[in-house]
């Protein structure tokens, strides 16, 4: 099958991977570049699981041909933490118990982290519709709003 | 083996596309057919023309290029009235990829916007510079050949238009049915009404029976219970995961009230 070069930023550093035609960025950040943080949860657009911003801008990896990142930022929760340092959202998620079976929980990082780009002091509705695109079958997705909303306030306590 | 082919201009782009290939706008839906292992093409034809991101004014119309997101309608000040209606689609990250001319090929239960758009009575312009009202559009959506460049709009004036998407999960999730109302007034009273469901068949549909009800009235309970009699006239919804064709014919009439006169709540 034929292949196409594609260079893009990921978490901050150049990189350069060979594609399939009409590869979905999900699988070329997954089994090309081996970053194994947005999650495959049904390929169509459901779930949010494989969530990652691009540009900035919240998308759907599974749903993205990879070769129209070209040249773009491409971040994943891969690079949220600062070395040993989580995000704030990292962190929030944890001391709220936000993560049960953790599938969806990357997904939901990059949501939030879209939102709190936009939006630094969301409303619980907010952040309701800014996760509204991703599943979780385990948290009931309370302790998801309540962990954005105190990573948002800083009320988070400090990991570590 | 599949291929992928970018082309600068929508017009190049319309004239690659043929036998076995598809045009990707968005990819919300393309990619899935992509992902699943569909068959039934083998080259995906794409185009990186800005003019189909662009939303400009035109007299009294909103020029919509097809390749704008339900994000950017959402955000777009000279397009408040559909901001409802694009933020109905999906989530934020399908939104930040769904376009406008996507949605007018969207299967069923998909196609909200498209809804708003006909009742709107907006026009297709395709790439070889026809135009076509959306309604044939719709009504064709399976012989249609060409590529859509752009849709155009009236701007209705404040509050003559309304959009109610119904749903089983809240804020997301997929049409019970979707419903515009297009109510524009001459001395109080309802003239060229325009109604269009959506997720009540094939595709987003007018009921010219219930328009022609509303014609004449006012926004009242009393001038509007014919047409309230006649909400699924021509109307064939069918059965899926959501619900049946029989419980969308026999809610369709409360959803409708709700939309004409949204300060009573049933």
């Amino acid at each position: 099958m034929e292949k196409t070069a594609l260079n893009f930023t990921l978490n901050g550093a150049e990189t350069g991977v060979f594609v399939d035609a009409g590869a979905n960025l999900l699988d070329v950040l997954r089994r090309g570049v081996g970053d194994q943080t947005p999650k495959y949860g049904c390929g169509q657009g459901s779930c949010g699981a494989c969530s990652v911003l691009i540009d900035g801008e919240l998308h759907l990896s599974c749903l993205t041909l990879a070769e129209t990142v070209a040249g773009k930022s491409v971040e994943t929760t891969a690079g949220l933490a600062g070395g040993p340092e989580l995000h704030a959202l990292q962190k929030a998620f944890i001391d709220g118990f936000a993560a049960q079976c953790g599938y969806c929980t990357p997904g939901m990082l990059m949501a939030a982290r879209a939102l709190l780009d936009s939006n630094p002091n969301p409303s619980r509705d907010d952040v309701a519709e800014a996760i509204s695109g991703n599943i979780c079958r385990c948290t009931g997705y309370e302790p998801i709003i309540d962990a954005i909303l105190a990573a948002a306030s800083g009320s988070g306590r400090r990991f570590g | 083996m599949l291929s992928v082919e970018t082309f600068e201009t929508i017009e190049e782009a319309a004239g690659a596309v043929g036998e076995r290939s598809r045009f990707m706008a968005g990819g919300t839906l393309l990619m899935v057919a992509v992902n699943y292992g569909n068959q039934g093409f083998d080259r995906i034809v794409r185009t990186s023309d800005r003019r189909l991101g662009e939303i400009s004014n035109a007299g009294d119309r909103v020029h919509i290029g097809a390749g704008v997101t339900m994000a950017k309608v959402a955000a777009s000040r000279d397009l408040a009235f559909l901001a409802p209606a694009a933020r109905s689609v999906g989530g934020p990250a399908i939104r930040n990829r769904a376009t406008v001319g996507g949605n007018l090929f969207a299967p069923h239960p998909y196609g909200d916007f498209a809804t708003a758009l006909l009742a709107l009575d907006a026009t297709v312009h395709w790439a070889d510079g026809r135009e076509e009202p959306i309604e044939t559009v719709l009504q064709n959506r399976g012989q249609s050949i060409g590529l859509a460049a752009a849709v155009s709009v009236p701007r209705p004036q404040a509050d003559e238009f309304r959009f109610l998407k119904v749903a089983r999960v809240k804020p997301k999730g997929a049409s019970v049915m979707a419903l515009a109302a297009w109510l524009p007034k001459s001395a109080g009273r309802l003239e060229n009404t325009r109604i269009a469901f959506g997720a009540m068949g094939a595709t987003a549909a007018r009921v010219k029976a219930c328009e022609a009800a509303l014609n004449g009235t006012n926004l009242d309970e009393r001038g509007i219970e014919p047409a309230l009699q006649a909400a699924t006239e021509g109307l064939s919804p069918q059965d899926d995961a959501l619900a049946s064709g029989w419980y969308r014919r026999e809610v369709a009439p409360i959803h409708l009230k709700r939309l004409l006169i949204p300060e009573r709540r049933l």
